[in-house]
């Protein structure tokens, strides 16, 4: 009913809630169904994973969540999770009559919100609307944001964080429904979501552009100073700053408007404001390898930030406190936002459009991301993404990475185990360290850090790890490959001068793959005017950034990149 | 009354199902969902669970004869059977099932096959059981479901 939400009715929710259970035992898909139309739901029910997919996709507004069981004779459960999850960003919860710890792991690791031990019990049914009511909730505190924005630039220079961050009562779903109302609007203006949301879809094209508009407006001068957030923050709320009027002006896209801008910037500034959580939270750096704790992949990020400070001349900083990328307590606030972010921008369908529509030139990697990135989204299909994964690391696709996206984007799926969340930590990390600066530290890093969650994936892909690694070298990269993805997320975060948040979760499942090996040869190939290597290795990151977003989170930072000439875009 | 007398075997048949360990709490959750819409839903359940086990009982049997066994596959049959049986309660054949699972992970042949046997006894067992609970409720007709205990 509503443009950008899903639940049917929000007065009554989560009375007809929108269920979809797939089993291949009828015996417990008849029990399920009964128990969630008990629960007020309305249930489909599926005994086929495929079926089940070809119903999802076929209408991406038409649930608000799965509800499938890990056995499955035609496709395993945790793959359906994956794609569900990827493709459609809807909460999955999984349900085995196992509960053997690894399995749970694994649920929780391929983006399982919830994971139910048969028999299932009425009283677990009964919360799962929890899921959908937490992941709306932080897309309402996105779409709010612009509210606020534009509130708060005209009243004073004081942006708090918190109060956006915190908006997630009932409140906010009627704001919410203003907001809708509102977007609405802009819709019409803007045909670019195939999914029903009220927000624009942020092509890299567009994000290229808001880029340049905020780099125009004048993050360069900020950023030598001060990593602080807030001072970022003040920069962006404040009226002379870079606001979202100014940015629409710059832009000169007539179909955009304030609002839509208004919230890219909100998105990152919340991403931002998460990662300044989660920095305080990191402590430590050391980057073990071992991905099953917690540590591993904050450090890797610390030591980013750290240098980041340093290096700010080479652009790419972002007030990298992400850097920090903590991964340790990414905790679940983070993931549900970042991910919101992350998945938003891969929508399947319409990206496809809107990405290879345009990076930023940049150099050969990076064009390299279009493609892949299109190669991506059509890797999206199912089972997918692992073929396509290992099937290529060519220079070509870049985004063969895609399949480390796609884990990646599981892993930040993840919701609630703390250390898995380190792989989505990192995600959230999108910080990206100046390749420059963080050459060096790369190579202590992180590479590995990637959580157990991450160690699960390595089966599915070519872990290239990063293109910096390869570029400075090779070290990193070998340490890197086991960890594959999500290592290869990382430092293609730490290298590069996050962007954007969200780009950086996408760009790490990217960089992971085929982007060392297309952001190597780029680099090689495309000095940038930035720090050799470095620089294009941010420019590539850029533009994988720019391709993962579609939602948009453009930050300021991309400021940086704006000096990065991205001009051979070899599409 | 001739009524309560029949409520009262019911009960009874019921109650001991649970005392002798044949069922368990999934069984009564079934009863919960009983309503209005669905007077015969537990019945309706238990049929529909004993018409897809024997079919999986089938895949496992073949699979026994097998040789050498394929315990992966094996074990995926009985992790199936296992979820399949408890989802209406079936606390005996559960028990049997795990044993079965043991067993498959240990390599045992000898002991899966030995299980096995266990596992088709207990199904069968507990079939008849519910058979004969069932005609019991069937004939005490809609009224009976309400005398269920919550």
């Amino acid at each position: 009913m509503e443009n950008g939400f899903s639940s049917p009715r929000t007065d009554i929710f989560p009375a007809g809630l929108r269920v979809l259970v797939v089993d291949d035992d009828l015996t417990w898909l008849k029990i399920l169904e009964k128990m969630l139309k008990k629960c007020s739901y309305e249930v489909t029910t599926c005994c086929l994973a495929r079926d089940a997919l070809d119903m999802l996709r076929e209408r991406k507004d038409r649930f608000d969540i799965v509800v499938s069981d890990v056995n499955m004779p035609d496709m395993d459960g945790f793959k359906l999770l994956e794609q569900v999850g990827l493709e459609m960003d809807l909460p999955v919860i999984m349900m085995s009559v196992d509960g053997e710890t690894s399995r749970v792991m694994k649920g929780v690791q391929h983006g399982a919100c919830d994971y139910l031990l048969k028999p299932v019990r009425m009283k677990e049914l009964r919360n799962i609307w929890q899921h959908v009511f937490r992941k709306k909730i932080h897309e309402v505190k996105d779409i709010e944001g612009i509210e606020d924005i534009q509130m708060m630039r005209n009243e004073s220079d004081e942006f708090d964080d918190g109060y956006l961050l915190s908006g997630g009562d009932m409140s906010s779903v009627k704001k919410r429904k203003d907001l809708e109302n509102r977007e609405h609007d802009d819709q019409e203006f803007c045909d670019h979501s195939g999914v029903k949301k009220a927000r624009v879809l942020w092509s890299v094209d567009l994000h290229q552009k808001f880029v340049n508009a905020v780099n125009q407006i004048g993050f360069d001068s900020e950023y030598q100073s001060s990593f602080l957030f807030n001072s970022l923050i003040r920069r962006f709320s404040t009226k002379n700053e870079v606001g979202p009027k100014k940015i629409l002006d710059l832009m000169n896209v007539p179909w955009l408007t304030r609002e839509n801008v208004a919230s890219h910037l909100q998105k990152y500034r919340l991403y931002w404001s998460r990662l300044q959580k989660q920095n305080e939270s990191v402590t430590s750096f050391a980057g073990t390898p071992d991905f099953s704790s917690k540590d591993p992949p904050g450090s890797f990020g610390l030591q980013s930030s750290i240098n980041m400070h340093q290096n700010n001349a080479v652009n790419s900083n972002f007030g990298y406190s992400g850097n920090k990328i903590l991964v340790e307590d990414v905790g679940p606030r983070i993931h549900e936002g970042d991910l919101e972010g992350i998945v938003s921008f891969l929508p399947v369908a319409e990206p496809k459009k809107a990405l290879r529509g345009h990076v930023p030139d940049p150099q050969k990697t990076s064009s390299s991301s279009p493609m892949g990135l299109t190669h991506y989204l059509k890797s999206m299909g199912p089972d997918v993404n692992y073929a396509s994964f290992k099937a290529t690391v060519p220079n070509q696709h870049p985004w063969s990475g895609e399949a480390s996206a796609m884990q990646f984007k599981q892993q930040l799926k993840q919701e609630h185990e703390p250390y898995l969340l380190l792989g989505d930590g990192y995600t959230h990390l999108p910080l990206p360290i100046p390749n420059h600066i963080q050459v060096h530290h790369l190579m202590p890093a992180p590479s590995i850090y990637p959580r157990t969650s991450i160690t699960e994936r390595d089966e599915s892909g070519p872990i290239e790890v990063q293109p910096f690694c390869t570029e400075y070298r090779s070290n990193h990269i070998t340490s890197l490959s086991p960890v594959g993805r999500t290592i290869g997320s990382f430092s293609v975060e730490a290298d590069r001068q996050i962007i954007y948040p969200q780009a950086l979760e996408a760009i790490s499942t990217i960089t992971c793959c085929d982007f060392n090996q297309n952001f190597v040869n780029n680099l090689e190939s495309d000095q940038q005017n930035l720090i050799p290597g470095s620089e294009s290795a941010l420019a590539s990151l850029q533009e994988d950034l720019q391709l993962f977003l579609l939602q948009g989170y453009g930050y300021a930072e991309n400021i940086e990149l704006q000096n990065i000439e991205f001009s051979d875009c070899e599409d | 009354m001739e009524s309560n007398h029949l409520q009262r075997q019911i009960a009874y048949t019921r109650k001991s199902l649970f005392d002798q360990g044949f069922l368990d709490e999934q069984f009564i959750q079934l009863e919960d969902l009983e309503d209005d819409a669905n007077p015969n839903f537990v019945e309706e359940v238990v049929t529909l669970f004993y018409r897809d086990s024997t079919r999986l009982i089938l895949n496992i049997e073949q699979a026994l004869e097998k040789s050498p066994l394929d315990f992966t596959k094996l074990d995926n049959y009985m992790h199936q059977f296992k979820g399949s049986s408890s989802s209406i309660g079936a606390r005996k054949v559960k028990i049997e099932c795990t044993q079965f699972r043991e067993y498959c992970k240990a390599g045992n042949a000898e002991g899966c096959t030995r299980t096995f046997q266990q596992v088709k006894k207990e199904h069968a067992a507990l079939r008849k059981k519910l058979e004969a609970y069932f005609q019991l409720v069937r004939q005490a007709g809609p009224a009976e479901t309400a005398s269920h205990s919550k």
